[in-house]
């Protein structure tokens, strides 16, 4: 049975936070007098991953995602609840707990800026008391893996941002973490290197097992990436389970384009009662609920002349943008 | 064991570091330059002949301003702005997360650039001997050598006190300006403007016993060779390591728990 690595019980995060009113008046009253107020960002949420899993944290800006992750690699500590992260409370930082994750978040970078890549690597290499010799082993093995062996030598301030990213990528995992936190590792990249980034961390989840909790804006990054997804719904979990389960609760239908020889049908087909998405001229697209896809391609086949025909998942963006707003899924 | 693999980091992180000030090395010389305080001083203090109401002669004031500026050179510390930076725009998190303190990044910062500075402060010292010829002294081997070491220790009390102001960064946004406050004793008290010696008697009755006069008046009396009181001045500067050193511990260990993160 595969073991869990994260045990998250009843955490829940408060932020101390000053507000100040606009204008002259509010600016000397905050001058004298400091509001603040404690404002609960995550909210009793408890879950369990388990070694090997990639889940992807969903939620819209500011709905606690990023808090999670940090309290569960201890950068910050958590109000109430526990945490357990292979067996450590993150919070206290011990040594064998730090050799053992890593924590990348886009566009914030421990690279130095005026020296090559290669500089910084053999630093964490020695911070990670790992020798010289395995040190060069492991950076030519993850070069080569996120295709950046030329430009090692190269100063960070001269590699661009693709480049940069995957210099970051290889300089947190010199050390070969079990665990991997992830926060929007691919902001701001092209597609190309986004896609290039997400391959890496399959490979790199399969060769050596190691788990990832990933936040991303990108869906592309969650689907190709995540089984299971944890939605975040202002600080709590609103749902918590696999992805392709998810997508199929909020998105029990499927788009049908049908182009027709001629404009009649299409007219006729419109007037069927189907619910139309869209139609123009002969081409119409209807939506179908999964369960009478089959009889109703029958029913369009059979009586219509059919010059083409294609089936639709509705965009998957769509979806996920479902996610961010609801506060309960129960499938 | 432990302390071996620290030595590594530490070098390894001075070897990085080092490379990448000699990056800077403009900068570095146009900071060199700023640091020419003390001869200023030297100016005020021998054309108005003040030096004649504290008993030194002459040569020995210009030798100690001389010192004072070495001093300075390599015991200059800026830990508490570059830990602000950090923190404020989220840089600190990385590192917070790695098995290393931060602060022995900032630590082999300094370290690496006083190594850089080196040879910018010969050369100003080569010019200052240029029109001050009557100044040129070797101090002997034995009293370099506890020079250098009362310089390091002046050091490590700056930077332990300026490390102790920066981990207000976990409560306050600009921790910096409580730095600022703490310039003016320093900069006063210290022995950078005016040699200890020179203060009132009620002055000097308190002023030895704060940290001040052993970041520069201290060291550079030393190595200037002016009368000082070598084991005295020794046991302060220890005293103050190891009275502030678990301060620092302390306030450190209360900071990360309250860090949230910012700017990142």
């Amino acid at each position: 049975m595969v073991k869990n690595i994260i045990d998250v019980r009843n955490l829940s995060k408060s932020f101390d936070i000053s507000s100040k009113k606009p204008g002259i008046k509010g600016t000397i009253k905050h001058f004298f007098k400091r509001q603040k107020q404690s404002l609960k960002v995550i909210k009793d949420i408890s879950f369990e991953i388990k070694e090997g899993e990639i889940v992807g944290f969903l939620g819209a800006n500011g709905a606690g995602k990023t808090t999670i992750l940090k309290m569960l690699c201890g950068l910050i500590y958590p109000s109430e609840g526990s945490i357990l992260v292979s067996g450590n409370l993150p919070y206290r930082r011990k040594e064998n707990f730090l050799k053992n994750i890593t924590l990348i978040m886009g566009q914030k970078q421990q690279l130095i800026w005026d020296l090559p890549p290669i500089e910084s690597f053999y630093l964490n290499a020695s911070i990670y008391d790992i020798d010289k010799f395995e040190a060069k082993k492991r950076i030519k093995k993850l070069s080569v893996m996120l295709e950046i062996d030329d430009e090692l030598f190269i100063p960070v301030r001269k590699l661009s941002l693709g480049q940069r990213m995957k210099s970051e990528l290889l300089a947190a995992l010199i050390h070969e973490p079990n665990i991997l936190f992830l926060d929007e590792p691919t902001l701001g990249l092209d597609i190309n290197a986004q896609r290039n980034l997400r391959k890496f961390l399959q490979k790199y989840n399969v060769e050596t097992n190691a788990t990832i909790c990933l936040t991303s804006h990108y869906m592309k990054d969650i689907t190709s990436l995540c089984k299971r997804v944890i939605c975040v719904h202002n600080g709590s979990i609103s749902y918590d389970g696999e992805l392709d389960l998810l997508l199929k609760k909020l998105s029990p239908v499927k788009e049908i384009l049908i182009v027709c020889r001629s404009n009649q049908d299409a007219i006729k087909l419109e007037k069927l009662g189907f619910s139309v998405k869209d139609k123009t001229r002969n081409e119409i697209t209807i939506k179908v609920e999964n369960n009478y896809i089959i009889s109703t391609l029958k029913t369009i086949l059979n009586n219509f002349d059919i010059e083409d025909l294609y089936i639709n998942e509705p965009p998957i963006d769509e979806i996920i943008g479902k996610i961010l707003i609801k506060k309960d899924y129960d499938v | 064991m432990m302390s071996n693999l620290i030595n590594s980091k530490i070098l390894t992180l001075l070897k990085v570091q080092y490379s990448n000030m000699l990056e800077y090395r403009v900068e570095i010389a146009l900071w060199a330059i700023s640091g020419i305080i003390p001869f200023f001083m030297l100016n005020i203090w021998t054309n108005n002949n003040l030096n004649e109401s504290i008993s030194i002669s002459e040569i020995m004031l210009s030798r100690y301003f001389l010192c004072a500026f070495f001093v300075r050179q390599f015991s200059v510390v800026w830990v508490v702005f570059s830990f602000e930076e950090d923190s404020l725009m989220g840089k600190v998190s990385p590192y917070l997360i790695q098995p290393l303190n931060p602060f022995f990044r900032y630590f082999a910062q300094h370290l690496a650039e006083q190594i850089t500075r080196f040879p910018f402060a010969v050369i100003i010292a080569f010019f200052f001997f240029i029109f001050n010829p009557e100044s040129i002294w070797i101090p002997n081997l034995g009293i370099l050598f506890l020079s250098i070491i009362s310089i390091f220790l002046s050091f490590l009390i700056q930077f332990l006190i300026q490390s102790i102001v920066a981990c207000l960064c976990f409560w306050t946004e600009k921790a910096s300006a409580v730095e600022r406050l703490l310039f003016i004793p320093t900069l006063f008290l210290s022995g950078l403007l005016a040699p200890v010696v020179s203060f009132p008697q009620y002055v000097k009755s308190w002023v030895y016993l704060t940290p001040f006069p052993y970041l520069i008046d201290f060291p550079a009396n030393l190595l200037s060779g002016n009368a000082t009181n070598i084991r005295g001045g020794f046991i302060m500067q220890i005293l103050w390591i190891l009275l502030l050193f678990p301060l620092f511990k302390k306030i450190w260990s209360a900071g990360t728990k309250k860090y949230t993160a910012m700017g990142s």
